[in-house]
């Protein structure tokens, strides 16, 4: 990242002699990262925390059935009071869009805060290492059992590592599927060994995946699988406030001697903490790049080493490249691009809200039949065959009228002045529609169907459907 | 293309095969996920070889470990809906068409399976949701030649019918036929002295409205047997060359075959009766 200035002065040698000093690891190394106290880390321990809701949430009731369960099977999702069916899939719509400019706006805020703090790839790693950490020790030690030949020792730490890694698997599995079907139920299935097909592929598919993602991918995942590391990278811009090495004050940097920084160098002592405690290998100080979750683990690590040598904290902080080359920056209500974000944003919110409070209790579809589209009768009548399909969204049985509007003088076949509709099916009627010729002045007059219910519910649906005729 | 010794570029593991000086062919490994994918294939060749029909031999071919057939999927496919269906077909066997429709289920299931029905043996004249075409009645309306009863709906479609009616062109003039046919478009046939002179009322009844026993038309309603543009020279030429009358050559054919008697069995006519009952126009 250079001044405009500086750019054009850079030659094409220039260019390539950094991408020789360019290291990338390719998965030939293992990342055992250092683990240090600090703020950042506090921070991601209670962010991490937000995934105790994917473990737990399944275990939550609602009356008599799981307070959040995605039944689909029976094409029915509950949501705590709400159920919510096929027909409301538009509402996925919303919610899908919602998170999506969510996802742009924090990443044009603060950058990829999601990859640092919440991703389920990075939480899970740090989980897998952190049990890696407990059981083999520090980096240090990892490195050197890794190394050394295997004992009975070696194969006792290890194979206890992996037991656990793949029993975190197969619960993160069962978590996954408790969503899908009763949770205490599935608990039972798996304890008699009575799972289906279906739950043991899933079952499998997550454990096995889990394993290998968060116990041996790590992250490469985030280098070279993850579409949204990429994506995310070219949403940031010059306010975008990401871990930054300052690097005018920390620059040219030199080892500490006699305890002291010597006179001339910057406030980097190159002590390589802030490489030594990166999750994905990086060195921060080289600006940003792709491999950089913004987890804020460096500062951690370089503000406890300021501390010690005496020097003011935030040597790398969370800062913009505006503001690190001194630059004003704009408040975040003047970034036409936060607006953009907060208005769709808004939109997808409004539009939930809307959706989540009229969901309704019916739903009517009519069918007008085509082959005939109308039937003269023998005295000289004009019938219409309509296929009427009533859905009863609710959980009771809802007793509804249907009427006509649009027409007059017809009679009706087929049509009961109260209807019974089963809760949560649909219901199928025939009704043949009358009128004679005389009322008919066009070939196709508009015919208002309104069912409404009275009972359970005050509720009507409405559906606007044709009564067709004779070309006149 | 050079030989080895002379290979200007030694070392490198190179085929030795050099062109233009410098574009030559190197031995490199293929990249594993090509490996990957290639062993892959092959194996699934031999694995599917293994499972399923394949390698011809003389007078037969290996059956594959599992047998599988394509007819053998087909017939266990048709088992399973058998299966499904089996408990209705036996209930409705032993039913009467009108026991069966006043049943919800059974009547829904009657008219499901009927679509099929209706689709391969009725449609090709009759329309494909009983609309009629010139020279063959609806379905859907109200009008019934024969009656529009269930039980009516069932006999006709058991024994079929054969219209008939003699050609008048020797008995009547055509200010007569005339005449005649202004009066049954108009509806007013019925007031039309020729109608009873010339004996018409003996089949289609004093208020010309037809008989369903004998199946003679209903003249006074807005239903035509035979629909044409020009509805008026229809019904002359109706009244003139008369109704499957083997005298006539150029008589009108109205015959509907016979469905009964092993073509389709009693259970698929009483399902039939009930779908075209319920069409629109049963009585």
């Amino acid at each position: 990242m250079l001044d405009k200035a500086a750019k054009s002065e850079v030659t094409l040698e220039q260019i390539y002699d950094e991408s020789g000093s360019w290291h990338v690891n390719t998965g030939g190394e293992t990342i055992h990262a250092k683990r240090m106290k600090g703020r950042f880390r506090k921070i991601k321990w209670m962010t991490m925390s937000v995934w105790l809701v994917f473990f737990l949430g399944p275990y939550l009731r609602w009356g008599d059935r799981q307070a959040v369960l995605f039944d689909i099977p029976a094409r029915k999702f509950h949501i705590f009071g709400a159920t919510i069916m096929p027909q409301d899939v538009w509402l996925l719509a919303l919610v899908l869009l919602f998170f999506a400019i969510s996802l742009a706006a924090v990443t044009s805020i603060a950058g990829r805060v999601f990859c640092g703090y919440f991703c389920f790839q990075t939480i899970w790693t740090d989980i897998f290492t952190w049990i890696e950490e407990k059981l083999e020790g520090n980096p240090a030690k990892r490195r050197k059992l890794d190394k050394a030949p295997w004992d009975f020792r070696k194969i006792r730490i290890k194979a206890s590592k992996h037991l656990i890694w793949i029993l975190i698997g197969m619960l993160t599995g069962i978590s996954f599927m408790a969503w899908f079907t009763d949770a205490y139920q599935l608990w039972g299935n798996i304890f008699s060994l009575n799972l289906n097909g279906l739950e043991i592929a899933v079952l499998l598919a997550f454990t096995l995946g889990t394993y290998i993602l968060a116990g041996f991918m790590r992250e490469q995942t985030c280098f070279w699988l993850c579409p949204y590391a990429r994506i995310q990278g070219v949403m940031y811009d010059s306010d975008t406030i990401l871990p930054t090495y300052d690097v005018a004050r920390g620059e040219p940097r030199g080892k500490l001697k006699k305890g002291q920084i010597d006179e001339g160098k910057g406030d980097c002592i190159d002590c390589n903490q802030c490489v030594a405690v990166c999750p994905t290998g990086v060195d921060i100080r080289q600006g940003q790049q792709e491999g950089c979750i913004t987890c804020g683990l460096c500062l951690d690590a370089c503000d406890s080493v300021m501390d010690k040598i005496g020097r003011p904290r935030g040597l790398i902080r969370y800062a913009s490249l505006d503001e690190i080359q001194g630059k004003e920056q704009p408040p975040i209500y003047k970034r036409p691009r936060i607006l953009i974000y907060a208005g769709i944003i808004s939109f997808a919110a409004f539009g939930l809200i809307y959706g989540l409070s009229h969901l309704g209790s019916l739903d009517l579809k009519i069918i007008h039949a085509r082959q005939p589209l109308y039937v003269q009768q023998s005295n000289g009548d004009i019938q219409n065959k309509y296929q009427l399909k009533i859905l009863n969204k609710s959980d009771q049985d809802m007793t509804v009228s249907i009427t006509l509007d649009g027409l007059k003088k017809y009679k009706t076949q087929g049509l009961k002045d109260r209807v019974l509709l089963p809760a949560g099916k649909l219901s199928s009627f025939t009704v043949f529609v009358r009128a004679p010729r005389s009322v008919l002045d066009k070939e196709r007059t508009p015919l208002k169907f309104t069912v409404h219910s009275f009972e359970v519910y005050d509720d009507t649906a409405e559906y606007e459907s044709m009564f067709y005729g004779p070309r006149t | 293309m050079s030989d080895d010794d002379k290979n200007k570029f030694p070392g490198e593991n190179n085929t030795g095969h050099i062109w233009d000086d410098n574009l030559r062919e190197l031995l490199n490994e293929p990249p594993t996920w090509w490996k990957i994918g290639f062993h892959m294939s092959w194996i699934l060749v031999v694995v599917y070889t293994i499972i399923y029909p394949s390698w011809p031999g003389l007078t037969t071919h290996f059956k594959g470990v599992t047998g599988w057939t394509a007819m053998k999927e087909l017939k266990e496919d048709e088992a399973a809906l058998d299966k499904i269906r089996g408990p209705y077909e036996a209930k409705i066997k032993n039913m009467t068409a009108a026991e069966i429709m006043a049943d919800p289920e059974l009547s829904e299931y009657a008219v499901r399976s009927a679509k099929v029905l209706f689709g391969d043996n009725c449609a090709a004249c009759h329309g494909s949701g009983g609309q009629g075409n010139p020279g063959f009645p609806a379905l859907v309306d109200d009008d019934w030649l024969y009656g529009g009863t269930l039980a009516d709906i069932q006999t006709t479609i058991t024994g079929g019918r054969k219209g008939m009616m003699p050609a008048h062109a020797a008995m009547l003039s055509d200010a007569e036929v005339d005449k005649l046919a202004n009066a049954i478009v108009s509806g007013k046939v019925a007031s039309e002295p020729l109608f009873t002179e010339k004996g018409c009322i003996g089949c289609h009844g004093a208020d010309a409205k037809g008989q369903t026993f004998m199946g003679s038309a209903n003249l006074t309603d807005s239903i035509y047997r035979f629909t044409a543009k020009d509805q008026l020279a229809s019904v002359k030429y109706t009244i003139k060359h008369g109704v499957n009358d083997a005298s006539d050559p150029k008589t009108r054919n109205a015959e509907m075959p016979t469905f009964g008697g092993g073509k389709l069995s009693d259970t698929d006519i009483k399902k039939l009766a009930i779908y075209v009952h319920k069409l629109g126009g049963g009585q």
